[in-house]
């Protein structure tokens, strides 16, 4: 069997379920009317097939997912990202983790700050921005939420408006959301021959 | 009680007031959450969880995050299974505790989920849909508490 990631990576793992997606053969039409509004359109993953067993939810939570994470205006699309990897991180979702670190660096056209999270996590030495951004998303994602005035002035000190907040807090909640999903259901692994 | 305003209300925010004009910003992103709640804590097809102990999970869940109110909203629709909205209840006298035990840990020991957590559920009888279904809501609830407990923080330190 493949082994199993435990580490942060930015190369995104495969995803193995650990219950039996749906069938694409054998859906449903509510199932196949869900799946035809996730974001991938194409291919069917294993992930979505997983969550075609409650096609109700799946139905509200891709166009939800869109919008936190890509609406225009308020903060910026990488920004957004770094609540999403502070989630995942507090979470350990090291598939969710990867895939936004991977857009991140996509986004900024640099691994600098993600190199440096995954290194050295809460030490990181990151700019004071990302840092007050990571440090509310990483004390918002525990259970149950530790993010208090203090990590809210230090937002507003690093300069961010009330917009830019708002969307924080949705993308880090968004997450809180999704790595239950990923993490909870499933593995990332590597297949069989490539480097864990 | 209305879904449409649960977790607006929850979070002290009201259609005015000083902070509305900034959750007025995303006004399709809060009736989507709306919708989503609707579909999480009273779907059509409820799969093994009928509504009332939805509401009950989701309660428990709201109490171990420390949301009190939160809690008390969600434990008013959960009629027989009210008694489950507790923390301390395991579940075990009304054959859930395995469920249960899997929701608290989802909720607040996420980190440590493990393979073997789902492998319980199946082996107690949960078949895979219901294991979908329950995740969903426990990671719907996580979602709705940090919304929540966000905007508090935003307006309680509104500048």
């Amino acid at each position: 069997m493949s082994p199993v990631v435990r580490k942060f990576t930015r190369s995104v793992p495969e995803w193995r379920p650990r219950v039996v997606p749906v069938k694409l053969e054998a859906a449903s039409e509510a199932q196949l009317d869900a799946l035809s509004v996730t974001p991938s359109g194409t291919k069917v993953s294993d992930y979505v097939l997983t969550l075609a067993h409650d096609v109700e939810s799946l139905k509200v939570r891709s166009p939800l997912f869109n919008a936190i994470m890509y609406d225009k205006g308020g903060m910026s699309r990488a920004e957004r990202e770094i609540g999403a990897i502070g989630a995942s991180m507090v979470n350990r979702c090291i598939y969710c983790a990867a895939v936004h670190a991977a857009r991140h660096a996509q986004l900024e056209d640099s691994t600098e700050i993600t190199d440096r999270l995954f290194l050295d996590g809460h030490a990181a030495a990151l700019p004071d921005r990302e840092r007050a951004i990571f440090e509310f998303a990483a004390a918002l994602s525990e259970a149950p939420p530790e993010a208090g005035q203090e990590q809210m002035q230090a937002l507003r000190e690093a300069g961010l408006e009330e917009a830019e907040i708002l969307d924080l807090i949705l993308s880090t909640a968004l997450f809180g959301w999704a790595n239950r999903l990923m993490h909870v259901l499933g593995d990332p692994v590597r297949p069989d021959g490539a480097e864990a | 009680m209305s879904a449409n305003e649960t977790t607006l209300a929850t979070a002290g925010f009201g259609e005015t007031g000083p902070a509305a004009d900034v959750v007025a910003q995303r006004p399709k992103i809060f009736e989507m959450t709306a919708v989503a709640e609707e579909a999480v804590l009273r779907p059509k097809e409820e799969g093994r969880w009928p509504h009332p102990l939805r509401a009950a999970m989701a309660a428990r869940i709201a109490a171990l995050n420390g949301f009190g109110d939160l809690a008390v909203r969600y434990a008013s629709e959960a009629g027989d299974f009210a008694g489950l909205a507790n923390p301390a209840r395991d579940g075990v006298a009304d054959g859930l505790g395995p469920v249960l035990a899997f929701m608290d840990r989802v909720a607040v020991e996420t980190r440590n989920v493990v393979a073997t957590d789902i492998s319980a559920l199946q082996d107690a009888g949960v078949a895979d849909a219901d294991i979908v279904r329950l995740s969903e809501l426990n990671a719907f609830l996580a979602y709705q508490i940090r919304v929540v407990a966000g905007l508090r923080l935003m307006s309680e330190g509104k500048p």
